[in-house]
């Protein structure tokens, strides 16, 4: 929509890049310096931490018969067919919310109710509704997402500044045009926070839903090395969880930066 | 030179607005009685909570009288419409539209042609002298840059009442005193009906042909002042003798209804 021009770097800007860089790169050394020292075999959390070394020769090993693929993929996938139907059930529930009083009235009570409910706490229903397959983990965080995005999206949609509906109604804007160009628009940096908040909280549930039972999947892969006390796939399960999550909250980051380029921001 | 004719364009009778619901009834307009004609530039003063903001929004279409009778152009004010301009004390720009669509927003719900579109867009970008900004988002404008887009996109549907709801009231005294003169050289070169709401004394005096004194809650009319310096109207304006006096005349009776309020 619009050309934002490349100017050079100001050396106020280059020098905060470098010095972010910098500290980037203190941040993990520092990490790697605890998890050598916590995994260090004399001490009693080295029998709880494997060291660095052993948790890479586990990934190659797994990585060789491609099962680490599988585990990730069977989890991936789960997460994105469940965050991606809330997301796409949540958006409109939240509109209509904002929009339509009877609605909102109706079912913000179920919510209220729902919301302190964790949704791990279903699984037992969803097993017997929808046996232990792939649906019914798809569900649970269906639930966990869902829950979150809606409140964090209704949100929005009721604060949107009063000043922009009245402005577009003096320049001759009719319902239809002030729900499409000015609520959804002023409404997307909610919509991306819910879907931020919605994706971390499937990830999460994904792996406890995972843990209490599956065939494939990060979460039983670490269950079930942890049966057999293999620390170093546990720990190396945890890492992909990790480094899962952080390349979904990038995706978002990347959404967030094409969609809401207009925001003020504040200057840190 | 804008202003001589004597028509009336807007037509306000025994107008009274009372907000109910809240603890107390809240009467914020008590028997409003006033005509503008057309091509007028009439400000109001008067102190907070008299009253102005609603009767700006009445004759928006944005609120309702309680009772009373209003009329623009002899007919009834029935909910908005391109005709009644108007601008925000908070600008109230789309902040995910470039100043070129945010000018563009009302002209495309009247569904004009798109060379129609951009043309007269681009005639009142420049007006407002912001052709450089023409494709940037309101967050790297100042203040009193975001108004100009704001005026522009008010201009653009050519209302021929254009009304003001203190729109230099959030900006520093020299962007003011800038805009005061475009809006005056606008003014006296598009004819329009101004309703220009305002606390600041001065600049109603510099913009007026008619200040409109508010009393304090309940409001009512309490006096109208006319405004006889003959335009074009400058910044040198406010120098003059006759302008001083105005403003003091006028300042005295706001201040006043300030005190009353504040007992």
């Amino acid at each position: 929509m619009v050309s934002m021009r490349k100017r050079p770097l100001t050396p106020k800007e280059k020098h905060d890049r470098k010095m972010t860089i910098v500290y980037t790169a203190i941040s993990v050394i520092l990490a790697l310096a605890v998890w050598l020292t916590v995994s260090y075999p004399g001490f009693k959390s080295g029998r709880v931490f494997a060291p660095p070394q052993k948790v890479l020769t586990a990934f190659e090993e797994q990585a060789k018969t491609s099962l680490i693929w599988v585990h990730i993929g069977a989890s991936v996938y789960r997460v994105l067919v469940g965050f991606g139907l809330a997301f796409v059930v949540a958006v409109p529930t939240s509109f209509l919310m904002g929009w339509y009083k009877p609605f909102r009235e109706i079912v913000q009570p179920w919510l209220r109710f729902i919301r302190c409910i964790p949704p791990l706490a279903f699984i037992p229903l969803v097993i017997v509704g929808a046996g232990v397959g792939e649906s019914a983990k798809i569900i649970v965080i269906f639930i966990a997402a869902f829950l979150v995005m809606v409140i964090s999206i209704y949100g929005g949609v009721v604060n949107v500044d009063n000043t922009l509906i009245k402005a577009a109604r003096v320049l001759g804007a009719n319902d239809r045009t002030i729900f499409l160009k000015v609520i959804i628009p002023a409404s997307i940096p909610y919509i991306i926070i819910g879907a931020r908040l919605g994706l971390s909280s499937s990830l999460t549930t994904l792996i406890a839903a995972e843990l209490t039972g599956a065939q494939r999947g990060l979460g039983q892969m670490i269950q079930e090395a942890a049966n057999y006390f293999k620390m170093d796939v546990v720990l190396m399960g945890i890492i992909i969880i990790g480094v899962v999550g952080l390349l979904f909250e990038k995706i978002v980051s990347i959404a967030e930066r094409r969609l809401t380029a207009w925001q003020e921001t504040r200057e840190m | 030179m804008a202003g001589n004719s004597r028509d009336v364009k807007v037509d306000i009778k025994g107008v009274r607005r009372i907000f109910t619901g809240g603890e107390i009834d809240v009467v914020a307009l008590n028997g409003i009685d006033l005509q503008l004609y057309d091509n007028e530039f009439v400000c109001v003063v008067g102190p907070s909570g008299c009253g102005k903001s609603t009767l700006l929004n009445i004759l928006a279409g944005l609120d309702k009288q309680t009772d009373g009778e209003i009329t623009v152009d002899g007919g009834r004010i029935d909910g908005p419409s391109p005709d009644r301009g108007v601008v925000f004390q908070q600008y109230a720009l789309f902040p995910w539209l470039t100043v070129r669509k945010n000018v563009e927003f009302g002209l495309r719900n009247q569904g004009l042609p798109e060379r129609q579109v951009r043309e007269t867009a681009d005639k009142y970008i420049n007006m407002v002298q912001l052709q450089d900004f023409a494709n940037s988002y309101p967050k790297v404008l100042s203040g009193g840059m975001k108004q100009r887009v704001a005026i522009a996109r008010a201009y653009a549907m050519n209302p021929s009442l254009l009304l003001l709801d203190e729109p230099f009231g959030a900006l520093d005294a020299q962007t003011r005193a800038q805009l005061q003169a475009d809006l005056l050289q606008t003014w006296e070169a598009e004819e329009k009906t101004c309703f220009f709401i305002t606390h600041d004394v001065e600049e109603a005096v510099l913009l007026a042909q008619r200040v409109v004194i508010m009393s304090a809650r309940p409001g009512r009319i309490k006096r109208i002042v006319d405004i006889d310096i003959p335009h074009p109207r400058t910044q040198e304006t406010r120098l003059s003798q006759e302008f001083s006096v105005l403003k003091n005349t006028i300042w005295a009776e706001v201040y006043h209804e300030y005190l009353t309020q504040r007992k």
